[in-house]
């Protein structure tokens, strides 16, 4: 069996680009949310002074998160920020004063067991920087290590225009290893697979080469099918067992770690110093100079550009991430968070929205769906609000990947109404479960 | 301050739009029109030109008069036209064709709601109705005075009804003998179909599913099976018409059983019904069953074993 796909304009235009670190900017915005879960609970108050890598947000419950700052220099005040879900959320705003002076609090964690690693782990503010912001002491905090058989490590980069971990791959490839030894060393795993897209040449000779050290590790190349990257895809191409709806990968004996948050990882118990800056390509037609850049978190989507070689024309659309499942940021004020990859800047004729057409049932999107759903129907079903058939197509599986609406010839929103209907769903079996 | 818009995800999408596609099957169209001219003469351009123009006039003003949104752009009309019109006899006359155009685009696909949402293929079913309605013109299977090397007499298979001797095959494969506009040139519908599957607008499991189901059931009937193939509106219908989207299930199962299905009905009705031929039938009983075997052949979302 094959998982279907679709194929996306590669557009890694920057991966020749070491990495630059850009300048410190004046003032840095750091929501207190930048993983899935609780927010963090801000430790500051305005008019502290910090210093860099100091804790500024302590992870506030189960999948929440600490928080750092990036610079040294005044908390100018705790404001609130809407993040791209909607929610309010406290954020803390801090004036830099240049200096960047490191905290005293930084130093490489002692890690002897797995309780250690996993200490560790969280104290280093790391979620999954693929994109998801999961975060990573939660996914490693395996109660019995003993169902897991193999780590996957996703470089596979599926998204258009990224190719921040593919810097990683040539750039920090002794802390990817490190961060290998470290989970063979305290989680017992004996199979590590990194998944790398074929569009990669130059990380996949890196990682083999690298990878005949270690009998462990073996290097899988993915065809460049457009979502491979996709958790569910990556698990089913590698290792060939399916993730059951609403299951994780440690319920077929898989545990899947982004190569960039691997890395961080490795160097994080090196040095100590938690997640503060992050690898950003910034690309787009409307970027003068596409670049890879080292910036600080909560820089604003403003400044990062302008350090980085400034627009060639007005943006019409700016994205946390690629162009398939990025977010667009309502204004460039808003800040690089730990889980950006990269910052996408769409020209008008770029991001001008295609017109949409009747659909004329080609059944291209079922053609393509990774998960064989059928989103003419889910839409059929959504309009029509029959909630208990959207059940039964399985909507609540759809990972929002976006191959349906982007080889739909109609240019159908297809992937917004599965998001909606998702939502319905949601109400629909809850509603259900009341009435038992 | 610049003005950033804000949209779901993808912000990407792919080139192929309805257009194109559309343009692709009028391409795929055009060597069976330029055969049909050298076979039957300028008449045929004539009948096609007026089928194309009242298909598009039509479907222009029922969407101004019904105040819905123009879909012309989407070059449907004038693919329902060719398409119509290689269904019609060379001799035609032109109020015909225009009333068969008409219940094309009106009866068939406006009233149901236009493009993707009729339940059976336009052209078939206005043939179907002019094959009722003007029995004697729609089976008047004669060539026009001026064409070359005329041919004259009945259609393949209403020779092969009536037990008049068989055409050879090259002429059969090349289409110099009577039939309707589009049908006789097997070889222009074949690169025409080639020309689909290449540019993917078409999947091979339909037309393949009911070529292959007429040879296999001619040859179990004792019939000869290319003879059969080669003649009557067999590849028009199975490279043309029975790959419509709207009219034909989505999934790979799906079309083969309609594929299948439009064979044996076809074969039914050529060595047993009444008719010489029955790729029309077939296929308008076939867009009946679509919805059906649509829901039988879904395909299985991949949900992985329930969680324990």
């Amino acid at each position: 069996m094959k998982l279907h796909g679709t194929r996306v304009p590669h557009l890694k235009n920057t991966a020749d680009c070491i990495p630059e670190k850009i300048p410190v900017p004046q003032t840095v915005k750091i929501p207190m949310s930048m993983h899935i879960g609780i927010p963090a609970r801000v430790t500051v108050k305005t008019g502290d002074i910090v210093k860099v890598g100091q804790l500024i947000g302590e992870a506030d419950g189960f999948l929440s998160s600490n928080i750092h700052s990036s610079v040294s220099g005044k908390v100018l005040k705790i404001d609130e920020t809407t993040v791209s879900n909607g929610l309010k959320i406290p954020c803390v705003i801090i004036n830099s004063d240049g200096k960047q002076e490191l905290s005293d609090q930084i130093k490489p964690p002692e890690v002897t067991d797995f309780k250690s690693l996993i200490t560790a782990v969280k104290n280093s503010g790391v979620v999954g920087l693929g994109g998801a912001g999961f975060p990573s002491f939660a996914k490693l905090h395996v109660h019995d290590l003993s169902k897991i058989d193999a780590v996957i490590i996703n470089a596979a980069e599926c998204e258009p225009y990224i190719t921040s971990d593919t810097r990683t791959m040539l750039d920090k490839s002794d802390y990817i290893f490190d961060g290998i030894r470290i989970l063979k060393k305290y989680m017992g795993i004996k199979r590590f697979i990194i998944g790398i897209e074929k569009n990669k040449p130059q990380a996949v000779t890196e990682m083999k080469k690298l990878a005949e050290k270690d009998d462990s590790v073996e290097v899988h190349v993915l065809p460049s099918i457009y979502p491979q990257g996709g958790e569910k895809v990556l698990v089913f191409n590698t290792i060939n067992r399916i993730i059951p709806k609403g299951g994780l990968p440690i319920d077929v004996g898989a545990v899947v770690i982004n190569i960039t948050t691997l890395a961080f990882i490795g160097e994080y118990l090196k040095t100590g110093i938690p997640l503060i800056e992050k690898c950003v390509t910034v690309d787009g037609s409307a970027v003068k100079s596409p670049k890879n850049v080292i910036a600080p978190i909560g820089i604003s989507i403003r400044d990062l550009i302008e350090s980085a070689g400034g627009l060639k024309s007005e943006p019409a659309k700016v994205l946390y991430g690629g162009p398939m499942m990025g977010i667009a940021v309502p204004s460039m004020d808003e800040p690089v968070l730990k889980n950006t990859n990269a910052i996408i800047f769409m020209d008008k004729k770029e991001a001008a929205p295609p017109k949409i057409t009747p659909c004329i049932n080609c059944g291209s999107c079922l053609e393509h769906c990774p998960f064989r759903l059928d989103p003419r129907s889910i839409s059929t079903a959504y309009n029509l609000k029959q909630y208990a058939e959207l059940k039964n197509l399985c909507v609540d599986l759809c990972m929002e990947c976006g191959c349906c609406s982007y080889v739909c010839p109609a240019n159908r929103p297809l992937v917004q109404t599965n998001k909606l209907a998702k939502i319905k769903l949601r109400e629909y079996l809850g509603s259900i479960k009341e009435i038992e | 301050m610049e003005k950033l818009t804000v949209s779901v995800s993808p912000h990407f999408s792919g080139k192929r739009t309805t257009q194109n596609i559309m343009l692709d099957v009028i391409i795929a169209l055009m060597p069976a029109l330029v055969a049909s001219v050298i076979i039957f003469g300028w008449r045929s351009l004539l009948i096609t030109s007026v089928c194309v123009s009242v298909c598009v006039l039509l479907e222009f003003l029922f969407q101004k008069i019904c105040k819905r949104e123009s879909t012309l752009y989407d070059l449907s009309a004038v693919v329902t036209g060719i398409i119509l019109a290689f269904n019609l006899p060379v001799t035609i006359p032109v109020w015909q064709a225009v009333i068969g155009s008409m219940t094309a685009i009106i009866v068939v696909k406006q009233l149901f709601g236009g493009i993707g949402q009729n339940f059976a293929n336009p052209a078939v079913t206005a043939r179907i109705i002019m094959l009722v309605a003007f029995s004697n013109s729609m089976t008047a299977w004669y060539f026009p005075q001026n064409s070359v090397d005329a041919l004259s007499g009945a259609t393949p298979l209403v020779a092969d009804f009536k037990n008049v001797s068989q055409l050879p095959y090259l002429t059969l494969f090349l289409g110099n003998h009577g039939g309707c506009i589009g049908e006789t040139c097997v070889l222009a519908l074949i690169l025409g179909g080639v020309y689909l599957l290449i540019r993917k607008v078409i999947s091979w499991h339909i037309p393949v599913a009911f070529i292959g189901t007429v040879a296999i059931m001619s040859f179990l009937c004792g019939k000869d099976p290319l003879f059969q193939i080669l003649s009557g509106g067999l590849m028009l219908g199975a490279l043309f018409m029975a790959t419509d989207y709207s009219t034909s299930p989505s999934t790979k199962w799906g079309k083969i059983i309609f594929g299948i299905g439009c064979g044996l009905v076809t074969v039914l009705i050529r060595f047993w019904g009444n008719l010489p031929e029955g790729v029309s039938y077939s296929i308008l009983l076939m867009n009946i069953l679509t919805p059906y075997i649509s829901k039988l052949t879904r395909n299985k979302p991949l949900t992985g074993r329930a969680k324990s």
